[in-house]
């Protein structure tokens, strides 16, 4: 039997006959990069290729490394091997690669959604082979509300909570629920302000030619006042912290797939669980794969073990594998993420 | 229902207590009176009687999804709650309904009248019409495991706001032996209780611990900072049984437990003595097991407490007294507002007319100058068979539940060991889809033997990286069950130990707890069985 075209090992998904690999957790000569987020875009790679809409992130978060960029549907050749990136819609810039040698076509997933979220470039099925896919929320408890309704939801607790004077505190990861957060964000009822980190990737995306609504720092001489009926959005991992103190009096808000779960929302101790994920839910997941055509998918990051018993009951060759992304089987990836970013924005004012 | 959907909505969308005072009251003030009593009933553990068990839910359900039952078992156990999967499980539909929560309440329990497929078909109609947070409230009614995170106390503040009773009283008249169906809204604001019956009983005083874990120790200095002189404070053994109110009132006696059930059959020993008390009288103790003059280990009294018939072996095999350290009421009066050491006296006299000495027993008062002495008597509280002592202001009224102040308990330090944790399973609630329950192990030569189940005593932070750790060090899979790679160390605490032949390791602990997480510790430092057996023995 020939040697997959992509196969996992001990430093990420590899390509023998490219000589590359995709998302790799440890450091390699050639990375090609699905999204920004830390868990996919790690430290130390000798080059890297990604998305034209992932550079300015990536710099900001990485430094100055070796970065080709590219945009969707456009094709590159390593070594005979032809990659293309394709469009993921779980943040900007965020894509799927498809890779294809001798008439053989893998697409990795890296992360995905299907919902249009107004801000990044929306999913794209491809056809393939075999395709590895994420399976964050591959359970069938995790069923999204049309996004126009969650956004709804948060404008309406906003101009709740600014009617009783407090100030809105809202939590969503840096890269990607911040954005889609602002955009639908009805600025009648009052003025944005960003935590450091947040404004931070703001700015690179700026850069990146992307355009985003108003939206203050936070610095610390902006005043209590200032802030006071205004909605914040912070990274999760500001919860609890001292941070928070000076928006008092304040409504906590959290926005997850996570928040699917009562249990999950009482241990987060928010005021209010949105439930809003860049990540499909039960029934994208299969439509995702569906549309693909392929006939054999391996399962990547989540509930690995459940939903490939699933498929391979609706008939397809289906794989459980290993990788080090985060959302592994319920583990809260934003708080596992996050911290690398707090981290490389030292010395910043946050 | 779709009102107390909105107000179970509106009670977990805030953390703070004034919040959920005010969503209550206005929650209160709209919904008609019946619905009024229903969700005071609801909410003070008064559910209506289970006509669906879950096993059947759980069955009826899967059978109407579009998942297979494996899949359906597996998001159970990630939501951690069979009322919540199932609401998440079913397609969420704009359908609702404007049936209030009392009628709803009436048909539950006109259930009983149908057959098991009317039930059936009943259920799944129902589902069919309610939105995804109705259905959830409504499978936790049905399934009797409400729990809202609202206290009684938030309960009773709001409804003595809206009425202009006090606190007090409210707590008092919701005691006790009514149901929605004969207690009306209307009865329980009455200024003259006129509906007052013969069973209720009041609310119990409670105590703050002096000391929540062994490390937060207390020297007996410090205690006599807190709590001044000596001579203003009764001592007694706290006592390892079953806390109960015993009523004698228009020649019925009644005995009631902390939990507010009424549970005077399972005390055939009490009753004489009750009878023979004066009439309209209220004892607050301890029923325990107990023979030649001691207390027998609670595990005598737990093997007891489950059974539905009390067999003349049982009844041989675990006498039980009552240990009084208290009177509320007397010749009817209620003596709450006296002090403790006129009540006491009253308890006395009591004691003193009653012709059933063995079976009515006064807690005893200790005697001690210093809390100095004190300390070191609570050193020998297993030898005494007690848990520690129970401090109590002798100026002190009777307090409507937990009240800073008044009374403490001073608990013995627990038992401790050092052990591996072995197994983990996931939580339920708070802790869904999270590795919070585990296994413990301690070794017995090169073996490690499991001896206890622990859910509790680690901070949200520690659960989080336990969790981590379990979902990448998983040896086997058992169902819910993970084997773990045996590494972390934990110290365990435990009130108590006794011989078991059920379990694997001989030993059976009471109320085993993580007391800390011991990083420190390689697998290897755990303690042995040996250990364990050696504490049996003491």
């Amino acid at each position: 039997m020939a040697r997959p075209l992509l196969q996992f090992n001990d430093n990420g998904i590899y390509c023998a006959a490219g000589d590359f690999y995709i998302d790799p957790w440890k450091p390699v000569d050639d990375a090609v990069i699905t999204h920004a987020h830390s868990d996919h875009a790690r430290w130390g790679n000798k080059r890297y290729l990604a998305h034209d809409l992932s550079r300015e992130v990536m710099k900001y978060r990485l430094g100055d490394i070796r970065l080709e960029t590219i945009g969707y549907n456009e094709t590159i050749f390593k070594n005979g091997v032809k990659i293309s990136f394709h469009p993921a819609g779980h943040v900007i810039g965020s894509s799927q690669v498809r890779v294809e040698h001798k008439g053989n076509i893998w697409v990795v997933s890296g992360d995905y959604k299907l919902e249009d979220d107004g801000v990044c470039t929306p999913f794209e099925p491809v056809k393939c082979h075999t395709f590895i896919s994420e399976c964050t929320f591959g359970m069938p408890v995790y069923k999204w509300k049309p996004p126009t309704e969650v956004h709804d939801d948060i404008n309406n607790w906003w101009r709740t909570n600014a009617s009783e004077g407090k100030t809105s505190v809202i939590a969503g990861y840096s890269l990607g629920k911040a954005q889609r957060i602002l955009q639908h964000l009805d600025l009648s009822i009052g003025k944005v302000f960003l935590h450091g980190v947040i404004a931070n990737t703001h700015g690179a995306l700026l850069r990146n030619g992307i355009h985003l609504q108003e939206a203050t720092r936070i610095t610390s001489d902006l005043g209590r006042d200032q802030t006071k009926g205004g909605m914040v959005i912070c990274p999760p991992s500001a919860l609890g912290s001292p941070w928070m103190k000076r928006f008092h009096p304040y409504s906590f808000g959290y926005c997850s797939g996570w928040m699917t779960l009562r249990g999950a929302k009482r241990r987060r101790a928010a005021d209010r669980g949105f439930v809003l994920s860049d990540h499909a839910d039960w029934d994208g997941l299969i439509q995702a794969i569906d549309a693909t055509e392929c006939e054999c998918v391996s399962l990547t990051h989540g509930y690995t073990a459940s939903f490939t018993r699933y498929l391979s009951e609706l008939g397809y060759d289906a794989h459980e594998a290993h990788t080090y992304y985060g959302g592994d089987e319920g583990v809260e990836e934003d708080s596992v993420l996050e911290e690398s970013v707090i981290n490389a924005s030292e010395g910043e004012d946050v | 229902m779709k009102d107390f959907a909105r107000l179970f909505t509106e009670l977990d969308e805030t953390n703070k207590t004034n919040e959920k005072v005010s969503v209550l009251k206005n929650y209160f003030i709209s919904v008609p009176d019946e619905d009024k009593i229903h969700t005071l009933a609801i909410f003070t553990g008064r559910k209506p009687k289970r006509q669906i068990n879950s096993t059947l839910m759980k069955l009826w359900a899967m059978e109407v999804s579009s998942i297979p039952q494996w899949l359906f078992e597996e998001s159970y156990q990630v939501v951690g709650d069979l009322g919540e999967t199932i609401a998440l499980l079913f397609p969420d539909t704009d359908v609702t309904n404007d049936k209030p929560l009392s009628e709803w309440i009436a048909e539950i329990n006109s259930l009983g009248l149908m057959t098991e497929e009317g039930r059936k078909q009943w259920l799944i109609d129902s589902w069919n019409i309610m939105n995804r947070q109705e259905r959830f409230v409504f499978n936790k009614i049905l399934t009797g495991s409400f729990r809202v995170g609202v206290s009684q106390n938030l309960i009773i503040k709001a409804l003595a706001e809206i009425s202009g009773l006090d606190a007090a009283t409210l707590t008092h008249r919701i005691m006790g032996n009514w149901d929605p169906a004969s207690f009306s809204f209307y009865d329980l604001m009455q200024e003259q209780d006129a509906s007052d019956d013969a069973s209720r009983p009041y609310p119990f005083c409670l105590a703050y611990a002096i000391q929540e874990t062994s490390d937060k120790q207390k020297t007996a200095e410090e205690i006599g900072e807190h709590l001044g002189d000596p001579q203003l404070w009764q001592a007694e053994w706290k006592w390892d049984g079953f806390r109960a109110q015993a009523i004698h009132r228009g020649g019925k006696i009644f005995i009631w437990t902390r939990g507010e059930d009424l549970a005077t059959d399972k005390f055939p020993e009490l009753h004489s003595f009750l009878f023979d008390l004066p009439e309209g009288t209220v004892l607050d103790g301890e029923a325990i097991c107990f023979s030649e003059g001691q207390p027998l280990p609670f595990n005598v009294l737990q093997t007891r407490i489950g059974r539905k018939n009390l067999t003349k072996k049982i009844l041989a095999e675990s006498p039980m007294v009552f240990i009084a350290y208290d009177c509320l009421e007397f010749a009817g009066d209620d003596i709450r507002s006296m002090p403790l050491k006129h009540r006491r006296s009253v308890l006395e006299k009591l004691h003193q007319h009653s012709s059933y000495s063995g079976i009515f027993r006064l807690s005893p008062v200790i005697n001690f100058k210093s809390w100095q002495e004190l300390y070191e008597l609570r050193l020998t509280s297993r030898e005494n068979y007690a848990e520690g002592f129970m401090l109590k202001k002798l100026d002190s009224v009777y307090q409507t539940g937990r009240k800073r102040g008044d009374w403490w308990k001073w608990k013995v330090d627990p038992l401790s060991v050092d052990a591996v944790m072995v197994y983990a399973q996931k939580g339920h609630g708070r802790r869904a889809d999270l590795y919070t329950d585990y296994t413990f192990a301690v070794w017995d030569g090169d073996k490690l033997v499991p001896f206890a189940k622990a859910y509790s005593g680690l901070t949200d932070k520690e659960i989080k990286q336990v969790d981590y750790f379990v979902k990448r060090n998983t040896l086997e899979k058992f169902g819910p069950v993970r084997t773990v790679k045996p590494q972390l160390v934990f110290e365990i605490g435990f009130e108590g130990i006794n011989r078991s032949t059920r379990h694997k390791s001989g030993v059976a602990l009471r109320f085993p707890r993580i007391l800390r997480w011991r990083q420190d510790k390689k697998m290897e430092d755990a303690d042995t069985i040996e250990t364990l057996r050696s504490m049996l023995d003491a």
